[in-house]
């Protein structure tokens, strides 16, 4: 660390890993390059050549994917004649009967409404950004709550999931997969590409500085 | 990034960091100014938390393991599987590779979370064999690897809807489901109340 660091405190350039609370002054790595904790590993920085705009067409992407998956046919099973098919929205409804429900709605929580729910706030902080503009109101506590519901947002796990019942009904009856099943395979590779594409620090600072004019 | 040889903390220079947005404040502040969430140099009190999270995601993986999970009507019988019972009927049918699956998911990481949680939770009060960095990287794997656990729910919740096929078959979820997704929810509240600084407070050897 510099001397020039000790003396102020609010000098935006000084953070802190989350993780272990090693000190450095932040120093922006170029495009695809990333800033690593030197003692826990953790990345800090990770900025991305157009980061936000990606992250926008991403997040509207998954909004769009999101909407037909819950709704069109996800499953459709047959045996001997009979036939059912099941959207994604009707697996969350499962439990809905007595004692269940509190599932049901736990289940559409994390694998519906908390996605769709940190699509809509990214998009909400970086539209004004990308575009140039002040932050909306509320902007920093709409990304906190970005952040915070990360790790309840399940969409991957789900799809490991469905291969999961589809074995464990294959001897009990044909199964077919209906549109929606695509459209959430496809779902997944756009959460973890936005995930990838999203260097919080980078929009932190943007806010701070629009925040600050 | 730029920084000396030793390991300087935010807390060494009497700063305090916000985890959410890794800005730093001198000590005492208690909002972050550019995020707003509340700055602790150390969540100490969050190891009670951390705890009580822990215990009562364990005795809810105890219904979890007796009660059915799944209860299949066909035509001619009733089934009713539980975690375990379901995993040992699929590997009968030879798809081995599933059956690992769900035991891996159901079991081996709910317990071995179990473990790893209380673990750390001790390891700050006295001295242990793990380094920091291996305790570091072990909560790394817990916080990323709690949430998989959520699949035998899910699959729970597509049979039951997919499979209500009158008469002929049906599935319901049996009252373990409940249990297993309180478990799963608790023991990740459990994971997020810790606060992984505190694993590098301890004066670190010089192998590490």
């Amino acid at each position: 660390m510099t001397d020039t660091a000790q003396t102020p405190v609010a000098e935006p350039e000084l953070i802190a890993c989350p993780q272990c609370d090693a000190l450095y002054s932040a120093v922006a790595p170029g495009p695809g390059e990333r800033a690593t904790c030197l003692r826990c590993g953790t990345v800090l920085i990770a900025p991305r050549r157009n980061a936000f705009l990606r992250v926008i067409a991403l997040a509207i992407t998954m909004m769009i994917l999101m909407f037909g998956a819950t709704f069109f046919p996800f499953l459709q099973v047959r045996v001997s004649g009979f036939r059912n098919s099941s959207s994604v929205f009707d697996a969350a409804l499962a439990f809905v009967d007595g004692p269940m429900l509190p599932l049901s709605v736990a289940v559409a929580a994390l694998i519906v409404l908390i996605p769709v729910a940190r699509a809509g706030l990214v998009l909400y902080v970086l539209v004004p950004l990308a575009m140039d503009r002040a932050p909306l109101r509320g902007a920093t506590i709409a990304f906190r709550w970005a952040e915070r519901l990360k790790p309840w947002s399940m969409a991957e796990i789900f799809v490991i999931g469905v291969a999961v019942a589809l074995v464990k009904i294959s001897d009990l009856a044909r199964v077919d997969y209906g549109p929606a099943f695509w459209m959430f395979a496809a779902l997944v590779v756009v959460i973890t590409l936005q995930d990838g594409y999203l260097c919080r620090w980078t929009i932190w600072k943007a806010l701070d500085k629009e925040a600050r004019k | 990034m730029s920084h000396a040889a030793p390991i300087e903390t935010a807390r060494d220079r009497g700063l305090v960091a916000c985890t959410r947005c890794t800005r730093v404040w001198p000590m005492g502040q208690e909002r972050c100014s550019r995020c707003g969430s509340p700055l602790v140099s150390r969540r100490t009190r969050s190891l009670q938390r951390v705890w009580a999270w822990l215990f009562v995601g364990m005795i809810c993986y105890v219904p979890a393991n007796i009660y059915p999970m799944l209860r299949t009507r066909t035509l001619f019988m009733t089934d009713e599987s539980t975690i375990l019972g379901g995993a040992i009927e699929i590997a009968h049918h030879g798809s081995y590779g599933i059956a690992a699956i769900i035991i891996i998911a159901s079991v081996v990481i709910p317990i071995g979370k179990f473990i790893a949680i209380g673990y750390l939770a001790l390891s700050l009060r006295r001295q242990v064999r793990l380094s920091s960095h291996a305790r570091h990287k072990l909560y790394e794997f817990v916080e990323f690897i709690g949430r998989w656990s959520m699949i035998d729910v899910f699959v729970v919740a597509i049979l039951s809807s997919l499979v209500q096929l009158s008469s002929v078959a049906s599935i319901n979820p049996g009252p373990a489901a409940i249990t297993f997704a309180l478990s799963v929810i608790f023991t990740m509240m459990s994971a997020l109340s810790f606060d992984p600084r505190m694993i590098w407070d301890f004066p670190e050897d010089t192998t590490a």
